[in-house]
């Protein structure tokens, strides 16, 4: 299994990349931590002509907390987050721990995994659960796509072929909030069979605030706004998580595969969602 | 003959090598001048071949050649088959059998996806590929044969046209009278059991390195093959070339698990481009290619019949089983067989009925893997028994206690042929007893009283058994051959291939023990076919008795030379001369201590004199077993299944096996953990799927699912010995037991964890989509 | 395809070699520096039989492109060894038969290694998951779990 072969680049800046993008476009791929791409590569399911490693671009390895708002640049690796947030913001590293295993994480760049979209993947519904955005830049500019609007399906994004992207924006939950995370894999490492990130706020008992972001279900990750919508304004007990969880995908079409029927993923979205947020709510009084 | 080395704890000698990375596995073998081949395969399940056009791959950079069915078809006879029914067998039962021929390239017609179509030899893999893809081929899809059931009936597309079906091996056979124990039986539990297509998946591909000399007109070739002479006859036939002029070496093999027991195109293929090109050539197999073209497994189907009297006496059983061969028939009856053998198992039962077909369909072909057709029927069996308790409100323990064959009731005769022709009579062992031990050691008793508990608290835990009888180590011999050195050092050569299950070390305890020297004075060689003329190879837990033996036959016989030089040597007489570390000495006098080596260099001739005896220290045997010998076990497993995703976690697993004597008991264990973690893997996570047109929609090792080390728990083994009275040693073999009765043990945890909802696993993988599709419809 | 020449440290011992983009760090390791003990078992990153250390930590050499190594130290299971003399994970895997075909080993001993330099005291869940990236079809890993528990109790008590 040996790619097809390909031109290299190995730009230093962020302009020269994105002269190269611009020449190139289509026929190009980024190559960052390469775990996702190098894979299709070998496959051959990949044939770009030319191949742009930037992993040794300069100012993209930052990770930056001002208040609530989490910048992590471009070339932040997995395993480094997972380590940053190990304290600072468990639910990231929660899900971290699950993206693959620790040879992966090593290379693996979280905005590789968000612009790699794949809907099973743990890092783009972290994004949607956390009202993120994406930075991407170009020589025609720059611009800011929330989450909500980025992942358009399957490894499919708002991303345009001449577009780097330099870093992800994340909005921290506050710091009296709870948080949960359960993924159903087949394997620990593997891409959710459908996994569930909540947060919850309380206030005075009542739930004050609630994200619900959904994956592995759907063609792309889900912020499940009908359940959270449910909970809003209410006492957070063991009835009303239940109807949420109930809400988890709804209106959405959950997918099938060899390891799964659209069923299981519906049904299970709704177990983890109940789950998620009973953790999420357990912390949150702890946290009181 | 002393007994140092066997049964000791002794860690490996082939160790150091492969902890350093210095094991030479056949992507090691470098040549000058290297080639590599790559392979075009058929994407389709079932096309015919309209036309190929590799004029543009020819021209591509790098590529010295590429070959089609019509380049090489003078050399492409039919691939070997093997499994014709021997005497004893083919007396007792009506074989239809049919073992289509397959060509090592495709001529007009592709029948699984993966069926290679051309080869291509450049200066680098990547440029092979490259050159492949270049080659275009206009294709004619034909119907696809999927589903192995309705594919058997009459009336059902066929992959072979000529023929009246697509049943490729059919047959049936009885002892006592099945039907009217069960029309007396008070009660008849009737079940249809899937065990899904699965494989041994080593984690190292197959490989071939060939070269051809044209000075001498001589072939080496290196094969990540466990049955090196079995390839040597093959190439025999495809080159047209005497045995003595081919030699096949069985480097380091990175696993094998009978994956690599089978014939294969490339074996062929490789060795016929190093000749037209006169250049080595090297191909290793990618995952990709090994997922379609290496060989399949499992994959049966059985609907059973068993019947009871209400005290749980089991009376009778009538099975129905499919076997989906794939494309071609190439194991013949082995595998239909095997699992008609291993049906009983440990069960006092002398009504039996069964009606076998094995079908061909457009899939990658089937041959034998870790247990060849014993877990499939132990899967049947043991799930069924457990069924029946469930229905009879009895626990699963005590319905083998009452049905186990005792120990007093040994040796068993069946009535019918083992596979080998042989009448199958259980000889040693006590399955009660491993019964006892496997439930003993996972605490079952203590695990009943407190399963309530764990209930109402919402823990869904559960236990399940399974036992097995296995017919090991089939002849009919295996070779051996041993000579010394100058220094009386022992180097000892045998058909055998080590693929990781400790050969070098355990086989070198045996010759130390048998000739009296320290164990680092034997070096041991397996699966080079110039070291060894006649041999068979590793697979069927075989290597152990049969090598073992013929190691003790042989290394007995130089025993004896020695003794008879060194009684000159000293002036004794050869009844006084004693062997021990590696010295031989008069006995009662230990200072006319002489080392081996001088006694070897004083038997060779000098100007002087003749040496005290003709310097011939080897031997070679090639020790015959006379049938199998019956290993057995016991395994307990214990689950919790999650009842909101269906997910289930394997806490503890427990085996009690019998394998007779033990050379050495730390390989012996780790082979038992290796064969349950493949057994783990086809219980709840490996699953090669196909569509309904035979397309292979599981590509990769993402889709492949082996158990990691977080899927497993540690694996409890308890030792029992029944020494066999079949081979001299007492040996039985263990290579495969451990995979033989997990997913039984596994399905039956899953049945008792969700006892209250009456869920029954009826197919594995028992994957969570699976299991909560069986608690969602419990609950509904 | 236009190739480069690169620097390379591994093991301590700088190489220099000249490779086409496409070719993989796990393939140049094997072919142009001989050091065939990085197994490839996948080529897709699954197996975890290629995986070598890249400033100590684990990486899939299958998965990298040697030309973006230029610069870099990388520890494969060659390096492990000082002479003759077994690194102390070796030893562990050799006293408790932690192998059995070997193949999967040397990615095992790395992920070991790693694994040893960041926890020196992990308990059975935490390598378990450590070496829950790299598979073994022989042992069910029952006995690489031993060694590695074995190894780093030689180690804290040293």
């Amino acid at each position: 299994m040996k790619p097809a072969p390909f031109a290299y680049h190995d730009p230093r800046t962020v302009d020269e990349t994105l002269a190269l993008l611009a020449t190139h476009g289509d026929d190009a791929k980024v190559l960052a931590g390469g775990q996702s791409l190098v894979p299709m590569l070998a496959l051959r399911l990949a044939r770009p002509s030319v191949v742009i490693d930037v992993n040794r671009v300069a100012g993209l390895d930052g990770v930056r907390q001002n208040g609530t708002a989490l910048s992590v640049g471009a070339l932040v690796r997995q395993r480094a987050l997972e380590r940053w947030a190990a304290e600072r913001v468990p639910l990231l590293t929660a899900a971290l721990r699950h993206v693959g295993h620790a040879a992966i994480r090593t290379r693996g760049t979280v905005a590789g995994s968000i612009v790699h979209a794949d809907p099973a993947s743990e890092l783009p519904a972290l994004l949607m659960c956390l009202d993120g955005a994406v930075v991407a830049r170009s020589r025609r500019g720059a611009r800011t796509l929330a989450a909500a609007e980025f992942f358009q399906g399957p490894m499919t994004t708002a991303l345009a072929a001449d577009e780097l992207v330099t870093e992800t924006r994340w909005t921290l939950p506050p710091a009296h909030a709870g948080w949960g995370f359960h993924e159903m894999a087949r394997r620990h490492g593997d891409f959710a069979l459908v996994g569930v990130a909540a947060v919850i706020a309380l206030q005075r008992g009542a739930v004050a605030e609630a994200r619900v972001a959904v994956f592995g279900a759907a063609a792309t990750p889900v912020r499940a706004r009908d359940a959270e919508r449910a909970l809003v304004g209410r006492a957070a007990t063991e009835a009303a998580i239940a109807e949420a969880a109930g809400l988890a995908v709804a209106g959405v079409e959950t997918v099938a595969d060899i390891h799964a029927p659209a069923s299981y993923r519906a049904s299970v979205a709704r177990t983890l969602t109940a789950r998620a947020l009973t953790d999420a709510v357990a912390r949150a009084k702890d946290a009181a | 003959m002393g007994a140092k080395y066997f049964g000791a704890a002794v860690r490996r000698r082939e160790d150091p090598r492969f902890l350093r990375g210095e094991g030479r596995f056949v992507d090691d073998v470098v040549l000058p001048g290297l080639l590599h081949a790559a392979f075009l395969r058929s994407p389709h399940a079932h096309a015919r071949i309209r036309s190929i056009d590799a004029s543009r791959a020819r021209t591509l950079p790098g590529v010295a050649g590429v070959f089609t069915h019509a380049d090489l078809a003078r050399w492409l006879k039919p691939l070997p088959v093997f499994g014709a029914p021997p005497p004893g067998l083919a007396a007792a039962i009506r074989f239809d059998l049919r073992q289509p021929p397959q060509l090592a390239l495709c001529k007009d017609v592709a029948r699984h996806v993966g069926e290679i179509v051309a080869m291509v030899v450049a200066d680098s893999r990547a440029r092979a590929e490259d050159a492949a893809e270049a080659i275009e081929v206009e294709w004619e899809p034909l119907a696809a044969v999927g589903d192995m059931v309705p594919a058997a009936e009459a009336g059902a597309p066929r992959i072979y046209p000529e023929w009246s079906s697509n049943v490729a091996v059919a047959f049936t056979h009885g002892i006592g009278d099945a039907e009217r124990a069960l029309a007396t039986a008070d009660v008849v539990l009737e079940e249809t059991f899937r065990i899904q297509r699965y494989v041994g998946m080593p984690l190292e591909t197959r490989g071939v390195v060939a070269q051809w000399d044209r000075r001498d007109g001589t072939l080496t070739t290196w094969n990540s093959t466990q049955v090196s002479h079995f390839v040597q006859q093959g190439l025999v036939t495809a080159l047209e070339l005497p045995p003595h002029k081919i030699r096949v070496i069985a480097p380091d093999l990175g696993g094998g698990f009978g994956t690599k027991a089978s014939g294969y195109p490339e074996d062929v293929l490789v060795p016929l481009a190093a000749r037209a090109l006169n250049r080595p050539v090297k191909w290793i197999e990618d995952r990709r290619e090994h997922m379609m073209s290496a060989a399949h497994a499992r994959h049966q189907t059985h609907t059973i019949r068993l019947g009871a009297r209400r005290d749980g006496t089991i009376v009778g059983l009538v099975d129905r089983i499919w076997l989906d061969l794939g494309a071609y028939n190439v194991w013949g009856i082995v595998l239909p067989y095997n699992t008609v053998a291993h049906l009983i198992g440990p069960y006092r039962i002398r009504d039996m009925k069964v009606d076998v077909k094995g079908v061909v369909t457009n899939k990658t072909p089937n041959a034998p893997y870790r247990g060849a057709g014993r877990p499939e029927t132990v899967f049947a069996m043991d799930r069924a028994v457990d069924c029946l308790a469930r229905r009879l409100g009895m626990d699963p323990a005590t319905i083998r206690r009452k049905n186990y064959i005792r120990a007093d009731e040994l040796p068993w005769d069946f009535g019918m042929p083992y596979r080998d022709g042989n009448p199958l009579v259980y000889d040693s062992g006590d399955f009660p007893a491993a019964l006892e031990a496997a439930l003993d050691a996972a605490g079952y008793d203590a695990f009943r009283a407190e399963q309530t508990a764990l209930r109402a608290r919402g823990v869904w835990r559960g236990i399940g058994i399974s036992g097995y009888v296995e017919g090991t180590a089939i002849g009919p011999f295996e070779g051996v051959h041993i000579k010394l050195d100058l220094a009386g050092r022992v180097h000892v050569a045998t058909g055998a291939v080590n693929s990781g299950q400790g050969h070098e070390t355990a086989f070198a305890q045996v010759a130390a023990d048998t000739l009296g020297v320290p164990l680092d004075w034997v070096t041991v060689i397996g699966g080079d076919t110039a070291a060894v003329p006649f041999g068979i190879g590793t697979f069927a837990s075989r290597s152990g008795v049969t090598a073992g033996n013929s190691i003790v036959d042989a290394a007995g016989q130089v025993r004896a030379k020695l003794i008879a030089a060194a009684a000159t040597l000293l002036e004794a007489a050869p009844a006084d001369v004693e062997i021990e570390d590696g010295k031989a000495f008069v006995r009662g006098a230990p200072s006319s201590a002489v080392d081996l080596g001088k006694v070897v260099q004083a038997s060779i001739p000098t100007f002087a004199r003749p040496g005290v005896a003709t310097p011939d220290f080897e031997a070679s045997a090639y020790h015959h077993v006379p049938t199998v010998t019956y290993a057995s076990a016991v395994h307990v497993a214990q689950v919790d299944v999650d009842p909101g995703t269906g997910y289930v976690k394997l806490l503890k697993y427990v085996v009690a096996h019998d394998c007779g004597t033990v050379i050495n008991p730390m390989i012996v264990e780790g082979q038992v953990h290796g064969g349950v973690a493949q057994g783990v893997g086809g219980a709840l996570f490996e699953e090669m799927a196909y569509d309904t047109e035979g397309q292979l929609l599981t590509g990769t090792l993402m889709d492949y699912l082996m158990p990691s080390a977080t899927d497993l728990p540690r694996i409890d083994t308890v030792h029992l010995e029944y020494p066999s009275p079949r081979n001299p040693l007492g040996m039985k073999g263990l290579g495969e037991g451990g995979a033989i009765s997990p997913p039984a043990a596994i399905a039956n945890a899953i049945d008792d964890a969700l006892a209250p909802l009456g869920v029954r696993v009826t197919e594995t993988p028992a994957s969570p989509a699976r299991v909560l599709a069986l608690i969602e419809r419990a609950r509904a | 395809m236009t190739s480069r020449t690169i620097r390379l440290s591994v093991n301590g011992t700088t190489h220099t070699v000249t490779v086409e983009p496409r070719r993989t760090l796990a393939d140049v390791l094997r072919e142009d520096l001989s050091l065939t003990g990085t197994h490839v078992g996948c080529e897709h990153g699954v197996c975890g039989a290629c995986t070598v250390l890249w400033d100590g930590a684990p990486v899939r050499s299958c998965l990298l492109f040697a030309i973006q190594l230029d610069g870099a130290a990388l520890t494969t299971v060659e390096g492990l060894a000082d002479g003759e003399q077994l690194h102390p994970i070796q030893e562990a895997f050799w006293a408790t038969h932690g192998l059995q075909c070997g193949f999967c080993t040397p990615g095992i001993l790395l992920t070991a290694k790693a694994l040893l330099d960041e926890n020196p005291s992990p308990d059975e869940a935490e390598i378990r998951e450590a070496i829950g990236g790299n598979l073994c079809r022989c042992t069910g890993y029952h006995f690489i779990v031993e060694a590695i528990a074995t190894a780093a109790r030689k180690r804290t008590s040293s």
